[in-house]
């Protein structure tokens, strides 16, 4: 490790850090990509809406606004390279009080200040049209037509896959602890070792304010962790609804969504709950059932439908709405801060925007590698559908044998059981396990750092 | 490539109802009978079961699970019943189509009759909305039973036991044998779910019993350290390395919700007539998804019933679906099964079927408009299984609705 000076390290594995990892492999940079954790996704990134946003009700003008826009675009692009799955729902805005629907003109005028022109206001019967079971008091809506929905992890794995097949290095397990800058190269203390490169990119989350500290004695930002809580309901929701349902939003967020998700559930969430922690993601009944009582009075059907699992995200906010990147030459060092709800959908932007930053040259590989995703969308033909397809293992998510022997083989194995249920969908289903985890267990825990059970019977 | 089925009934599930039923439907002569079953072996919840007791109502004798669901595969293929393990039911279309598929291929099954027997799951944490962290190590006594009986392995070495149905004292027993030392056992309610001796159990093997306690949060990670709980309006925390949630099961019904099936908010099952016919009557169904939780032999007697009619409706000799008068039901009472009474002959009828959700006492009124047409002092507690007889046809020709309820003692005299 010693020996190799990269051009770029880039600190952090969430959505962002991995797409920036991309961007500079795809250029030609030697790239090497820190992450403290055992695997990616493991902070504000694994827990989100999965929505791939317009850009539609961002602040106009905003780094924030242009960046979801190009992002938006980016991905249409590339998820067909990378068989990244794409559920084209739509969304309804929808106003269910006087003042809500009085909102509702000036939402579709902001929007038309931010390009997105296709938008269009609904009467209440039209938007009960498209979702027939939407509640009793909506009372119009506006139609977003481009708003999708996404696959919150496989996009995030691809970008990091498609990095590492093209050169870069992924390192776990390597918080950075400490670092100094000579004035052309940096050298990282991580948890594995010494790190060289000639440029960092901070893309650390929720930690993105305390390594500008103690790198570089000073931030800019302070990260203000706002927790999100979530709860998915049974696939036999989804019958309820093919569009995402958004609220009106305030000034501080986005508002509870119900939406499909690509794997045939239906999301909702998420709250928006200010805390001093940065990794306490725990959820609380009390939340959660107020959380479904509000999912009940969009979509009444939604009542005694099962939760299929619930789960929290901490989004990494700062004391500003819009992004906090901002590049310093003269230290080689990029700061990519306060990426909060739409970094599922911007980090692609963001990505191509700190490439600009940086602003090297560098010889791109003659030959770029596209690795395939494999697929785990409801909609898309799946693994357990294609001929020998041998054990299913898990059967409410209907995870064949070989899809986990795929994931476990894979450029970037999972680490843990979760890595292997966001990799895999086992034990993601309605039954949490209750048929498949000790079938599971035996199957991956030796290959596992953290293993799923506790060992074998002695 | 595996090839297209077509046969007389289908029956998805391979567990005790499944099984029971084909090997019926055999025995009548019904024709072809495919039993589905999606794991690599049939027998269903009671392969993983080691305890007693099991068969005494079909057998005449005590049996541990793993030979209990020997002895009603061997029966069925003795009838002649074709079991498909490994054999994964996919979808439900309406009348009788299923899309399938098995370790080779998809394909599709076409049959007279599909009979239901999924059976139920317990349910997990997340549907029970515990408030903590998410940490490794919590698992419910179906994924235990086979950690332990199935791989041999070890899901955890000192959890917290939540619950306290006939399972969950299963599952006491299961730990026991692996050398696994539950913490404490804990129960919401002011009692024991399951019926005296049980509530004995967890003394005799050691284990702290805490009623009227209830988790507050979960704490860990990776791996469960604790939870706090509260107990009897005192809150504390117990160190464990894991958390088995027991009990409280749902139905395996998503096939039906996500198929043409109508399916009770109540129960959380397929709705059904007294025959066990679903709302497109191609369908039947039978076991626990029509109703959590019962034990192994009243789902494989009333498998055998529902078997019955299914060879009646074949044989063109069942009453049409039109006409069902529903059952309806309200608090405290939690589920009635069948939800659906067609006005027939008295023939090998079932009962009606209940549960309530808290323990309640008064009198269980049946009624058709304002007409009582049966009633009983009552004194009941959560699943334990009520029965009341079905109305015979003569009484309820007229009606367009019934009407289950608990009602203060001393009302609902005639």
């Amino acid at each position: 490790m010693v020996s190799l000076c990269f051009d770029v390290a880039v600190v952090g594995g969430g959505v962002v850090g991995c797409a920036i990892a991309r961007e500079f492999a795809l250029a030609g940079a030697s790239t090497v990509l820190l992450e403290i954790a055992g695997d990616i996704l493991a902070g504000a990134s694994k827990g989100n809406s999965a929505i791939l946003h317009t850009g539609f009700d961002a602040v106009p003008g905003s780094l924030e606004a242009r960046l979801v826009a190009e992002s938006h675009a980016l991905y249409l692009d590339l998820h067909r390279k990378l068989n990244l799955p794409l559920l084209e729902t739509g969304a309804h805005l929808v106003a269910w009080t006087e003042d809500q629907e009085a909102q509702l003109p000036a939402i579709l005028a902001a929007a038309h200040e931010n390009g997105v022109a296709d938008v269009r206001i609904l009467t209440a019967a039209a938007a009960r049209r498209r979702t027939p079971a939407l509640g009793p008091a909506a009372r119009a809506a506006v139609e977003i037509p481009r708003e999708y929905v996404i696959d919150p992890w496989s996009a995030p794995l691809a970008y990091l896959t498609q990095a590492v097949e093209n050169g870069a290095t992924a390192l776990f397990g390597a918080g950075v602890t400490d670092g100094r800058f000579d004035g052309a190269v940096w050298r990282l203390q991580t948890g594995r070792g010494e790190v060289r490169a000639r440029f960092v990119v901070n893309a650390a989350g929720l930690y993105g304010d305390w390594l500008e500290r103690s790198l570089l004695g000073a931030s800019r930002f302070a990260i203000h962790p706002r927790k999100g809580q979530f709860v998915v309901y049974d696939k036999a929701a989804s019958k309820l609804l093919d569009t995402i349902l958004l609220p009106v939003p305030t000034s501080r967020t986005k508002g509870v969504v119900v939406c499909p998700t690509i794997f045939g559930n239906v999301l909702v969430g998420p709250t928006a709950e200010e805390q001093d922690s940065r990794a306490d993601s725990s959820t609380d009944e009390a939340t959660l059932r107020r959380l479904k009582a509000e999912a009940e009075r969009i979509l009444p059907g939604l009542a005694g439908m099962p939760v299929t699992a619930i789960y929290a995200g901490i989004r990494p906010a700062t004391e500003e709405k819009d992004y906090r990147i901002f590049a310093d030459a003269e230290r080689h060092w990029i700061t990519v801060g306060g990426i909060r709800s739409t970094g599922l959908t911007a980090a692609l932007g963001i990505a191509r925007h700190v490439l600009g930053l940086h602003g090297g040259a560098f010889t791109p590989p003659p030959e770029i590698v596209w690795p395939q995703m494999p697929n785990l969308a409801e909609h898309l033909p799946r693994d357990h559908q294609a001929p020998g397809r041998g054990e299913i293992v898990c059967h409410c998510e209907l995870v064949t044998r070989r899809e986990i022997e795929a994931a476990l083989e894979s450029p970037l194995p999972p680490s843990d059981p979760a890595g292997l249920k966001r990799r895999t969908r086992a034990m993601m289903g309605r039954c949490q396990g209750f048929h498949c985890a000790a079938r599971l267990s035996a199957l991956v825990d030796a290959r596992l750092s953290v293993p799923l059970g506790a060992g074998p019977l002695s | 490539m595996s090839e297209d089925i077509v046969c007389d009934v289908a029956i998805v599930g391979g567990g005790p109802a499944g099984l029971a039923a084909a090997a019926e439907l055999r025995r009548l002569g019904a024709g072809r009978i495919v039993v589905l079953e999606r794991t690599s072996a049939a027998g269903g919840m009671p392969l993983t079961c080691v305890h007693s007791p099991f068969g005494l109502r079909e057998y005449g004798k005590l049996m541990r699970g793993a030979a209990y669901a020997r002895e009603l595969v061997e029966r069925a293929d003795r009838e002649g019943v074709e079991i498909r393990t490994g054999t994964a039911v996919f979808a439900l279309h309406p009348g009788g189509v299923l899309a399938a598929g098995d370790a080779e291929a998809p394909f599709t099954v076409t049959a007279r009759r599909v009979l239901l027997a999924t059976g139920a799951r317990e349910a997990p944490r997340s549907a029970r909305l515990v408030s903590g962290a998410r940490p490794l190590g919590i698992f419910t006594t179906g994924a235990l039973q086979n950690f332990i009986h199935a791989e041999k392995r070890l899901p955890f070495r000192a959890p917290l036991v939540v619950g306290s149905e006939l399972v969950s004292f299963s599952a006491l027993i299961t730990c026991r044998q692996a050398g696994i030392r539950p913490v404490a056992m804990i129960e919401a309610g002011q009692r024991t779910t399951a019926r005296w001796p049980a509530g004995l159990l967890p003394r005799l093997l050691g284990v702290p019993l805490l009623l009227d306690a209830r988790i507050t949060k979960i704490a860990g990670g990776p791996r469960v350290t604790g939870v706090e709980i509260e107990h009897a309006f005192h809150r504390r925390s117990l160190d464990c390395d894991g958390i088995l949630f027991t009990g409280k099961f749902t139905p395996e019904a998503s096939l039906a919700r996500l198929g043409p099936l109508a399916v009770d908010p109540h129960s959380g099952g397929p709705i059904i007539d007294q025959f066990g016919r679903c709302s497109d009557p191609a369908y039947y169904a039978a076991g626990n998804m029509l109703h959590p939780i019962e034990t192994a032999g009243f789902c494989w007697r009333e498998a055998v019933a529902t078997a019955r009619r299914i060879y009646d409706d074949l044989a063109g000799l069942l009453p049409p679906a039109a006409g069902a008068i529903p059952i309806e039901i309200e608090a405290p009472l939690s589920y009635a099964v069948p939800q659906l009474v067609v006005p027939a002959p008295a023939g090998e009828t079932r009962a009606i079927q209940l549960r309530v959700s808290e323990a309640a006492r008064g009198r269980l009124c049946l009624r058709a408009g304002d007409r009582l047409l049966w009633s009983r002092r009552l004194s009941a507690l959560p699943e334990r299984r009520i029965l009341v007889p079905l109305p015979g046809e003569s009484q309820i020709a007229d009606a367009r609705r019934l009407r289950l309820t608990l009602e203060p003692a001393g009302g609902g005299k005639p």
